[in-house]
């Protein structure tokens, strides 16, 4: 299959949960997910990073109708995703499929591997019964793993080997659509590299695209094609990876790139003062602006929305348009 | 700068598979060094066995000296004023390593009390005072906090705090950043900077990142199946890796720029304990591979000042061997 052409788009996904402080408190709304928009072409790969309860991962699910947004609406090839748990989205999910950050606990500890990857063969009534051990062979030949592999079970494996096995059943029905939430992070830097190289190694033999949902900005450049920068709820940053990380815009995608410990770094680390703030007390304005070093009084009161700027680079930030200058920040003021 | 602690041979078996085989470092006075490998390479095994925190069916010979005191197998009295006292250690996960039903101001003031004897206020004084010093906002107020208020960034600083509380010489930094976010990880990794220059603290900072180490450390020791099989300065590390493994682990990182190439991956995975390469345990892994490798387990040898590695091949194209310094 040859890349182009939009396979998923997402428009204005909003997520809310209910949360509910202390035992008799109110419920106060959590937006995990606050009006994100995406597009992901047939073929390619889009990376999906911030830091944790940012949404990244609510997103995934969203896009995948594992949950239903409370806004928004999500097409897949061109359609209306159906109401998640009908005959029809389930019909539509062997052709978007998702691969988790740990792959133990993503598998059945008391089945062998193969009868697992066969699983979604049985569930989709794929192919005929005769030809499925055929199928699962040449599933686990692509993802690395020999066929005699297939009778162990999950714990006979490597963590490498069990991912390896994770992303051969999400291949299974041969899904336009993987999204992958943290595939490598529980892994070793060895087998990371491993994982990495096989799935651009399935995408080219596959078709298949990816929402790469990672912390990593190293990981996601090495594997997408294009990289959006969530931070509470929303995205703040959309371009290209090299661009994104070479010349990034926001004032927090400058400092998660500055924050990427690697060895021969030169010059001095932006380190953010204080923590992520809660999703349920989402600070007014802009939602970064307690901890920005640039923001501006503007940035407190509105919040900015994210659109293009003359390069292409989109990217939700009054001062990185040029609509204010740069202020001093708000760190200082703030006690935590 | 003088030696504080000397490794030598330390060897830790469980029910006879060996965790550590035959371990040899030493830490100089307010030196950083990084300990780096993967998981079940030792390193954390390392730091356990000499402050004597393993479990009784651990099995620990060799010898860890602590400025000429024996560690291994001292009686418990002399191990609890080192731990904590001397050498402190702080882990992954603060939120499993703070009591959750404790204020953390109790928690630092019991440090406190045991290791310098402080209690009442002058203990409260001093704790607000640690708080200070890892950079906690309004300390306080928050010392009267329980764990649960406080984000992970902010308990592992309470963690440092209490580890600090014993105004130790060596700080051992196990994966402290490991369970925290990125931008999070900046700020810790910047506080313990900004410790060891204001205190002279010795740091060993045990981590599966080789960013994290390069950033923190002037010296790492590359740690496979037990072994150190690389140790160098910093900057001669990446520049002149030259163990396989290193080199390895080095080209499984992706670059930050450049063109997008394949990762170098290493193919395989780390051996078993119970199933050991008769010779060097990468062997199997490795694309230099030579019938002697399996001879033998290579020894670490000298290739420059203060870089050495464990790999037939290094020696072979290296200065010729030349003694260890001792």
């Amino acid at each position: 299959m040859k890349p182009g052409g939009i396979l998923l788009n997402a428009e204005g996904l909003v997520r809310r949960y209910a949360m509910r402080r202390g035992v008799f408190g109110q419920a106060v709304e959590v937006r995990a997910v606050d009006g994100v928009s995406l597009r992901l072409e047939r073929g390619r790969t889009l990376g999906l990073v911030g830091e944790s309860g940012c949404g990244k991962s609510t997103t995934g699910r969203l896009v995948l109708g594992m949950e239903s947004p409370d806004a928004g609406r999500v097409s897949f090839d061109g359609m209306i995703m159906p109401q998640p748990g009908s005959q029809a989205w389930r019909k539509l999910r062997a052709r978007m499929q998702m691969v988790f950050q740990d792959p133990l606990g993503a598998l059945d500890r008391r089945l062998p591997i193969a009868t697992q990857i066969a699983e979604p063969l049985d569930i989709h009534g794929i192919g005929a019964a005769s030809e499925r051990s055929d199928r699962v062979e040449t599933l686990l030949r692509a993802v690395g793993l020999r066929p005699d592999q297939g009778a162990r079970y999950p714990h006979e494996l490597s963590g490498g080997q069990r991912q390896r096995a994770v992303l051969a059943r999400a291949l299974a029905t041969d899904p336009a659509l993987l999204v992958c939430d943290e595939p490598i992070s529980a892994l070793d830097v060895s087998i990371q590299a491993q994982v990495m190289n096989l799935l651009l190694d399935l995408q080219e033999q596959f078709g298949t695209a990816m929402l790469f949902v990672s912390h990593d900005l190293r990981a996601v450049r090495q594997v997408s094609h294009r990289v959006a920068v969530m931070y509470l709820g929303r995205i703040v940053e959309e371009g290209e990876p090299d661009a994104v990380l070479h010349d990034p815009a926001h004032p927090y995608s400058r400092a998660l790139v500055s924050a990427i410990p690697h060895p021969g770094r030169s010059g001095q680390r932006m380190v953010l003062q204080g923590d992520p703030p809660n999703p349920a007390d989402r600070p007014t304005g802009c939602a970064f602006h307690p901890r920005c070093p640039v923001a501006n009084s503007l940035c407190a009161r509105e919040a900015p929305a994210l659109k293009p700027r003359a390069d292409g680079r989109l990217i939700a930030c009054h001062v990185a348009h040029g609509e204010i200058a740069a202020g001093q920040g708000f760190a200082g003021q703030e006690a935590a | 700068m003088m030696q504080l602690v000397r490794l030598s041979g330390l060897s830790v078996s469980f029910d006879g598979a060996q965790a550590l085989r035959g371990i040899d470092l030493s830490i100089r006075k307010g030196e950083a060094v990084g300990l780096v490998g993967e998981s079940g390479c030792g390193k954390s095994v390392t730091w356990l066995a000499a402050l004597g925190l393993l479990p009784a069916k651990a099995r620990i010979s060799g010898s860890v000296l602590l400025e000429g005191q024996e560690l291994i197998g001292a009686p418990p009295a002399t191990l609890e004023r080192v731990r904590g006292g001397r050498i402190a250690m702080i882990f992954q996960d603060p939120a499993s390593s703070l009591n959750p039903v404790h204020r953390i101001g109790k928690q630092i003031t019991e440090a406190l009390t045991l290791h310098r004897s402080m209690t009442g206020s002058v203990a409260r004084a001093e704790a607000k005072r640690l708080l200070d010093l890892v950079g906690i906002p309004d300390a306080a107020r928050r010392l009267d906090a329980y764990p649960h208020e406080l984000s992970g960034g902010q308990n592992q600083r309470v963690m440092i705090a209490i580890a600090l509380a014993g105004q130790p010489e060596l700080l051992v930094a196990d994966e402290p950043t490991t369970a925290l976010d990125v931008t999070i990880q900046a700020q810790i990794l910047e506080l313990l900077q900004d410790l060891r220059r204001q205190l002279g603290m010795a740091l060993v900072l045990i981590s599966h990142d080789l960013g994290v180490v390069a950033e923190a450390c002037e010296r790492v020791a590359v740690m496979y199946a037990g072994r150190i099989v690389e140790e160098a300065p910093v900057t001669h590390l990446f520049s002149a890796a030259a163990h396989p493994y290193t080199q390895g682990l080095l080209g499984a990182l992706p670059p930050m720029d450049g063109p997008r190439r394949r990762l170098a991956a290493i193919p395989g995975g780390v051996p078993e304990p119970w199933a050991m390469p008769p010779g060097c345990a990468f062997a199997p892994r490795c694309g230099f591979r030579a019938s002697a490798c399996d001879a033998a387990m290579p020894e670490l040898s000298s290739l420059a000042e203060n870089h050495r590695a464990a790999c037939i091949r290094v020696v072979q194209t290296a200065l010729p061997r030349e003694s260890l310094p001792a």
